[in-house]
């Protein structure tokens, strides 16, 4: 490094400067000179979507600070106060002390209410990031060899969001979030055998009893963030190892990173980007209200009020349950309520389908390379319809959970949109699947005719006869190379069945599906075979009309 | 008296007599009979029944029958009392427009003084609940706090927490109860229209209602503020979503383009 190179030309009596004296101690202690040559010029390419994870780091920085803040004011205890806090319509209400402090930190300490509304804000927003996140790269194929283990990564971050966000909105004992517990105590209690044990152990006894809240602090607090922070560093970790992927253009291989580096630039950018994040997120909360508990009232379990949904990211679980019919088996003086049951085990299979995909696509392709350039999704049609088959079966759900605030603001029947739903659940993401898949292959058909016949001019031209024709314009060099550098995977055939002794093999049933599955994803109706420098010399020879 | 004798025995005696005693009698009767006020009052009450009657034959007997004993279209309205009627038309609900999963509230088609005669004639129909009087219904005195631990316990259900509103089945609905007239409120709570369950004096007392319409007009009414900023419609969960997502997420994406877009980036060829 230049520090180095200077202090050597430099008389060794002359005292070195302050900031390379400390540098100095560090490296002899740190190694960070090493850490610092390998890690400072990292590149970094740039896309906006690649900063979609940035958002969610800076959220979950924003909610661990605000979250600090919230702790020195809130009293996780469930016993009974009177209420003679600034608000007025409370006044006299006997509570539990969790919601007295918050009601104290939204009325009475110092930006508490504000510091609230960031922190629940920022967590709503740090789950729709992970989401976004997410499918960015699902649809791009970032999740392929060797970035497998950090898919799984982000999708535990994801699930472990969502339990300490619903841990974390129980806490305050509002009337709203004490029905989510209830609701959750009833699905632990429709577990076969075990489920009342189950409750009773969680609960410390009856629903609510006197213990949740403080369980709910440590875990919200405590287990579940720590964990979360310990996959973060990780997930991070793994980016540096493996590199950030990039798309497909001009210059960009498979074996290099196109883009800027770590220090300077990215430096000054992701810094930046955090203020940007922590003020978008501040300004939220201080324009809109989030949780308004004091509207809410303290819980009590006599109590219920409708409208009642958890937050988004728990709102396709709410989908489920509400759209179950209340089915329930009676066997010899026990109850089995399928009503409850079936849902708590669809949900999940929700999330598990999604996570498990890269897998199974890994299984289908057999392919082992390491791949760092990313897919543009109308190349791999298959993968991208069922990306979107489950978002439209996620956000079906969610209709669900919101039935009747559809119901009220589109007037409608809340009993028609359940059995939307009910249908929809198995219906809408077959449909979607379709569609997605043919403008897919549409797009597919789009790019091949503008690698061979050029692009639409929109110059119209009349030849001599007094046809009409319009002039079509070659495209650049690097836009071709960026149409046509994704590579297509062809069917794999289940191999020669008989060996040239005329001996039969047994060919497994897994090996046929796996056939039958890569016909289906890379099969002639599956993709368009993108153009060969053949064709295109052909139609540009002079040859073809235009 | 000698004159008086001495006519004792003319033949107009006995009618002379007969219209003292007519006089004494009738001034005796007015001197000790209720006022003549409130002989004007029936007066003035059975006017209004009666073009109560007249009006009720023009826009609602069509559904509730000639005599108000309801027909297939509409209930029967004996007994329902002026309460019901001031709800129903003075909210615009009735006469209703078009049959439905539930009647909506509209523009109020009859001035307050059709609608009291309205009432008038119903009530003469069988005895109901009356119309608040402004005591009744005024915020004044009243329990804040307990109303809304009243209204938590027995209309949150279908009002939402603040009453919002909230959906019931086959697009059957609680509607909001922002900008309602707190006598409305008192009557519907009293007569249960439609829908809803009534809360008779002796389920909710008056007091209780008067507390729950004195934490409405805190929590829902026109000077309520919302410490927090907006409200977001005060749905809860399913509004704040929307708004993360489209305000909160959309524009930290569109920060992230803005920021990605600028860079010192290596010219294009």
């Amino acid at each position: 490094m230049s520090t180095t190179t200077t202090s050597d030309s430099r008389p060794s009596r002359e005292k070195a400067p302050a900031g390379e004296k400390v540098a100095d101690w560090a490296d002899g202690r740190l190694g960070i000179y090493s850490l610092a040559k390998s890690n400072m010029r990292k590149i970094f390419p740039d896309h906006w979507s690649f900063m979609l994870g940035e958002i969610c780091l800076y959220s979950f920085i924003i909610i661990i600070l605000t979250g600090v803040y919230l702790t020195l004011f809130f009293h996780p205890s469930m016993n009974e106060v009177t209420y003679h806090g600034s608000y007025v319509p409370l006044q006299g209400q006997l509570m539990s002390e969790a919601f007295n402090s918050t009601m104290h930190i939204s009325f009475e300490v110092r930006g508490g209410l504000l510091v609230r509304q960031i922190h629940h804000w920022a967590a709503l927003i740090f789950l729709a990031g992970m989401f976004v996140h997410m499918m960015r790269v699902f649809f791009t194929g970032a999740f392929r060899k060797p970035r497998e283990v950090n898919w799984l990564f982000g999708f535990l971050l994801f699930v472990l969001g969502m339990f300490t966000g619903f841990t974390g909105y129980s806490l305050p004992d509002d009337l709203l979030s004490g029905t989510g517990v209830r609701f959750m105590e009833g699905a632990v209690l429709s577990v076969p055998v075990v489920g009342t044990y189950l409750a009773f152990f969680l609960f410390g006894g009856q629903f609510p009893g006197g213990d949740f809240v403080a369980r709910f602090y440590s875990v919200h607090i405590l287990l579940l963030p720590g964990i979360m922070l310990g996959l973060v560093v990780g997930h991070l970790i793994l980016v540096f190892y493996h590199k950030h992927t990039q798309f497909a253009g001009p210059g960009k291989t498979n074996n290099n990173v196109v883009g800027m580096p770590l220090l300077p630039v990215y430096m000054a950018k992701a810094g930046g980007f955090f203020f940007l994040v922590f003020g978008v997120i501040a300004a939220i909360a201080a324009i809109a209200s989030i949780n308004p508990i004091w509207s809410m009232g303290p819980y009590r379990p006599d109590m219920v009020s409708t409208g009642a949904q958890p937050d988004w990211y728990m709102g396709f679980s709410e989908g489920l349950i509400r759209v179950m019919p209340g089915w329930e088996i009676n066997l010899w003086g026990h109850t089995l309520v399928l009503g409850v049951f079936i849902p708590l085990v669809i949900f999940p299979l929700v999330l598990v389908a999604i996570a498990v995909y890269p897998f199974i696509e890994s299984w289908v392709t057999g392919d082992k390379r390491e791949h760092h350039i990313l897919d543009r999704p109308r190349n791999v049609p298959t993968r991208t319809a069922f990306g979107a088959a489950w978002i439209s079966w996620y956000f079906v759900l969610l209709v669900g959970g919101g039935n009747d605030i559809w119901a009220t603001h589109f007037h409608l029947s809340i009993n028609s949109i359940t059995w939307f739903v009910r249908i929809g659940f198995f219906v809408v993401p077959v449909i979607v699947f379709v569609i997605t898949k043919r403008v897919c292959l549409g797009l597919q058909r789009r790019d091949k005719d503008k690698v061979l016949h050029g692009r639409e001019s929109g110059i119209i031209k009349r030849l001599p006869h007094g046809e009409f024709i319009e002039v079509h314009e070659p495209l650049s060099q690097e836009a071709l190379h960026t149409l046509t550098a994704h590579e297509q995977y062809q069917p794999a055939e289940i191999g020669a069945t008989v060996d040239e002794n005329g001996v039969e093999r047994k060919v497994k049933g897994s090996e046929r599906l796996r056939s039958k599955l890569s016909e289906g994803f890379y099969g002639e109706d599956s993709q368009i075979p993108k153009p060969t420098v053949e064709e295109y010399k052909e139609i540009t020879s002079g040859h073809g009309h235009h | 008296m000698k004159k008086l004798s001495a006519r004792r025995r003319h033949p107009l005696a006995a009618v002379v007599v007969l219209l003292l005693a007519l006089a004494a009698t009738g001034g005796l009767y007015a001197a000790f009979a209720p006022a003549s006020k409130a002989q004007a009052d029936t007066t003035a009450q059975s006017l209004a029944i009666d073009e109560g009657k007249k009006l009720f034959s023009v826009g609602c007997a069509s559904c509730h029958g000639t005599g108000g004993q309801g027909s297939s279209d509409g209930p029967s309205l004996v007994g329902v009392g002026a309460a019901a009627v001031d709800f129903q038309v003075g909210t615009g609900r009735m006469p209703a427009q078009q049959p439905g999963a539930q009647i909506a509230r509209k523009k109020v088609i009859y001035s307050q003084a059709e609608i009291d005669q309205l009432a008038a004639y119903i009530a003469s129909l069988g005895a109901g609940p009356t119309i608040p009087t402004k005591s009744q219904v005024s915020p004044e005195g009243a329990d804040i706090a307990k109303g809304g631990e009243l209204f938590r316990t027995n209309c949150a259900q279908c009002h939402n927490f603040t009453g919002k509103g909230g959906a019931l089945t086959h697009g059957k609905f609680a509607p909001s109860l922002e900008g309602v007239d707190p006598k409305h409120i008192y009557e519907a709570m009293q007569t249960g229209p439609q829908n809803m369950p009534s809360f008779p004096d002796t389920t909710l007392s008056e007091k209780n209602k008067k507390d729950i319409i004195a934490y409405l007009n805190a929590v829902n009414g026109d000077d309520t503020e919302s410490p927090g900023g907006l409200e977001l419609g005060g749905l809860g969960p399913v509004s704040e979503g929307l708004f993360g997502w489209i305000f909160g997420l959309g524009a930290l994406v569109a920060v992230a383009v803005w920021v990605a877009a600028r860079t010192a980036k290596a010219k294009k060829s």
